[in-house]
């Protein structure tokens, strides 16, 4: 069965341009976003998740700039958008949550005001009424108690879990295609993390959209989404679907990555790590950017940039190890 | 080797007009005992806000405590006279004799008490390494000079002598010599862990209190930092009160575990009998959120609904009935005691052996 993709990104280059040289932060990067799936992008800080979320949004701003490639949204190349119509899909048909609420949520302003502003400007006029009970019912969405009491409160009155779950009802409230969750948990306890990747897989279902999480957790990867990529350095170097890339996993940097979690349900004496650290982005390794951390590396590793290998119908793999054929 | 007793922390909220009068209290960590064992790992797990961190801070005495008691390789007869004594004082039935006795040594042995000038010789002792490595390392000091204070401080060595110390350090977590005249800001994140745990155990302490070593950091980096700190143990024969919200860790680092939540200690068990056998709701709750990296074991949850309460004006009774599934009536008025259900397994639910048969 092949869905029908709604994002698709091809060949995306964000390079920085700082004073030390020029930070290649992302570097080739393909990935597609089906209609209705929980996309998941997972890959160690600084690996380029959260810059390629923000291309898309065409968020980036001086000194970086995104320099090549196609970012398809609905067939539509948003890299050749303008400004103005840009403003048009941001908020409208994609929306973005970040780590922390509380830097995006006015401290000044309390909770209902914020939601009716986002509703003004990307929806129609409603009259007074008509508002309030819109704003109550999204609230009610996302499992808020006592929304009325929320709607008079300001940011700094509300929990971490209380600010992430307005952030993603104000996000939801204009029916957009895609929602763009970057590390929404991260800074939440686990018992907080459950209720709000509820609340996502709930939201999904409801309402039919595309959630696309970045996280650095393959633990919530594995509970919550539906397909996988995981990046390196800038790359895409594997994508699979869920089942398969826990199961079957054919990068050697998914498989490191996999290893060093330990485990809750069972103990282990030693953990596998991947030696030495990621590398600066400003001189990355020639060839495959993973090849000085890879115990598997052979010759054309450092001279040859691996091509994405399609190994099976659901599982594409950026690696030589696989390129006669896996 | 460390035995708490009855360790209370209680930060003032202060109010009025000049801010001057304390209108209420945060109970951080609110009668909290228990003791850790030579060359064992306790793991101190809970939410945010439920005191962890405080706990292990007071007991370095980082933060002074409000009342109790903690010693710190105290010879166990000494302690039994100490538990003995007190036990008259509570009773009133103690001699003048015996009551200065109890504060000769109370004062002696018990840490809490001690000044500024008796803690010196304690730090070398009792270490810490805190979760975020760049803000526990000075800026403005190169590797080499914040590795040698402490050896400057308590061990008074020469230069040279120093000199070779680090460099040894340095080596024994896989820097290299030309680090040492690096600053912090030059450093991984994991690489700046290793400096601060090689700061900590520079002084070969016995215990050492780990403050979410790797909460900042990566899964590989996390990885490289836990064996590291499984290696150490083994090698200096330390004992390590670990302090993470993150289970998974728990389990590859402990060898027992106390959960806490809001200031109280709820379970307490060998860690093994704790994630096969976990009796209080608290502690499953808290297991059954933490996703679990295998997609086709995908759990009907146990989600506990609604955030932890404040610790100003904590719940009564049973301080986890407000979120407690199974909670009855009479866990809003009763607070349920620590009890021991099974052999060093101890557990504050009424309701614990019910749930273990179900």
């Amino acid at each position: 069965m092949r869905e029908k993709p709604l994002l698709e990104i091809k060949g995306l280059k964000t390079y920085f341009y700082t004073y030390e040289g020029t930070v290649k932060a992302l570097h080739n990067v393909n990935i597609t976003i089906n209609e209705g799936e929980i996309f998941g992008l997972v890959g160690e800080t600084g690996c380029g998740k959260s810059v390629t979320a923000l291309s898309t949004m065409r968020l980036i701003e001086s000194p970086g700039k995104i320099v090549g490639g196609e970012i398809l949204f609905q067939g539509e190349d948003l890299t050749k958008l303008s400004e103005e119509e840009m403003q048009k899909i941001r908020g409208n048909k994609i929306s973005m949550i970040f780590q922390d609420p509380m830097a995006s949520l006015n401290p000044l302003m309390k909770i209902g005001k914020q939601i009716a502003e986002v509703l003004e400007v990307h929806q129609k006029h409603y009259d007074k009424n008509e508002l309030r009970q819109r704003i109550l019912n999204i609230l009610r969405m996302v499992r808020l108690p006592s929304p009325e009491r929320i709607m008079e409160s300001y940011p700094f009155e509300l929990s971490g879990g209380m600010r992430q779950r307005v952030m993603i009802a104000m996000m939801l409230s204009t029916n957009p295609k895609l929602l763009i969750a970057d590390e929404p948990t991260t800074a939440l306890d686990v018992t907080i993390q459950a209720q709000i990747l509820r609340i996502l897989k709930e939201m999904k279902e409801k309402l039919n959209i595309s959630i696309w999480l970045i996280t650095h957790d393959l633990g919530v990867v594995a509970e919550t989404c539906d397909r996988v990529c995981v990046m390196y350095a800038g790359n895409v170097v594997e994508c699979a679907d869920v089942v398969e890339i826990f199961k079957n996993p054919l990068h050697p940097y998914t498989k490191g990555l996999l290893k060093a979690i330990p485990s809750v349900n069972r103990r282990v004496e030693e953990l596998n790590t991947i030696p030495g650290s990621v590398p600066n982005l400003i001189n990355p390794p020639p060839g495959c950017r993973f090849h000085p951390r890879c115990s598997k590396r052979t010759e054309i590793c450092d001279k040859v940039e691996p091509k994405s290998i399609q190994v099976s119908e659901n599982h594409t793999v950026s690696c030589h190890l696989y390129s006669n054929g896996g | 080797m460390l035995e708490i007793r009855n360790l209370r922390k209680y930060f003032p909220i202060k109010g009025g007009i000049f801010q001057r009068k304390a209108i209420n209290f945060v109970k951080a960590v609110d009668n909290v005992s228990f003791s850790v064992k030579k060359g064992e790992t306790l793991a101190l797990v809970g939410e945010s806000g439920c005191g962890k961190t405080t706990l292990g801070r007071t007991i370095l005495r980082l933060i002074e405590p409000t009342s109790g008691s903690i010693f710190f390789n105290t010879p166990s007869e000494i302690l039994r006279e100490i538990d003995a004594l007190t036990e008259k004082v509570r009773r009133n039935s103690a001699t003048k004799d015996e009551v200065e006795r109890l504060n000769k040594l109370n004062l002696t042995y018990n840490i809490a008490l001690r000044d500024e000038k008796g803690l010196k010789n304690l730090r070398k002792e009792m270490q810490i390494v805190f979760q975020d490595p760049l803000s526990s390392l000075d800026p403005r000091m190169t590797i080499r000079e914040t590795l040698s204070e402490p050896l400057k401080i308590h061990e008074h060595l020469r230069k040279e002598e120093i000199e070779d110390r680090v460099l040894e350090l340095l080596k024994s977590v896989g820097l290299k010599e030309e680090h040492m005249h690096r600053y912090p800001h030059e450093f991984s994140g994991g690489q700046r862990q290793r400096i601060c745990i090689l700061r900590a155990i520079s002084l070969k302490p016995k215990f050492m209190v780990l403050d979410e070593p790797t909460s900042a950091l990566d899964v590989s980096v996390q990885a490289q930092i836990l064996n590291l700190l499984k290696r150490l143990q083994r090698e200096f024969n330390l004992t390590y009160l670990f302090i993470t919200h993150d289970l998974s860790v728990v389990r590859f680092m402990s060898t027992r575990v106390a959960v806490m939540y809001l200031g109280k200690i709820v379970e307490m068990a060998p860690t093994e009998e704790l994630f096969n056998n976990p009796l209080h709701p608290c502690t499953r709750s808290l297991l059954e959120a933490v996703p679990i990296p295998e997609p086709t074991t995908r759990r009907k949850k146990l989600i506990i609904e609604g955030d932890v309460p404040s610790p100003v004006n904590p719940p009564s009774g049973c301080r986890f009935h407000t979120r407690c599934p199974y909670a009855t009536e009479a866990c809003s008025k009763e607070e349920p005691p620590l009890i021991e259900v099974s052999p060093e397994h101890l557990v504050a639910c009424p309701l614990a052996d019910k749930l273990k048969k179900s």
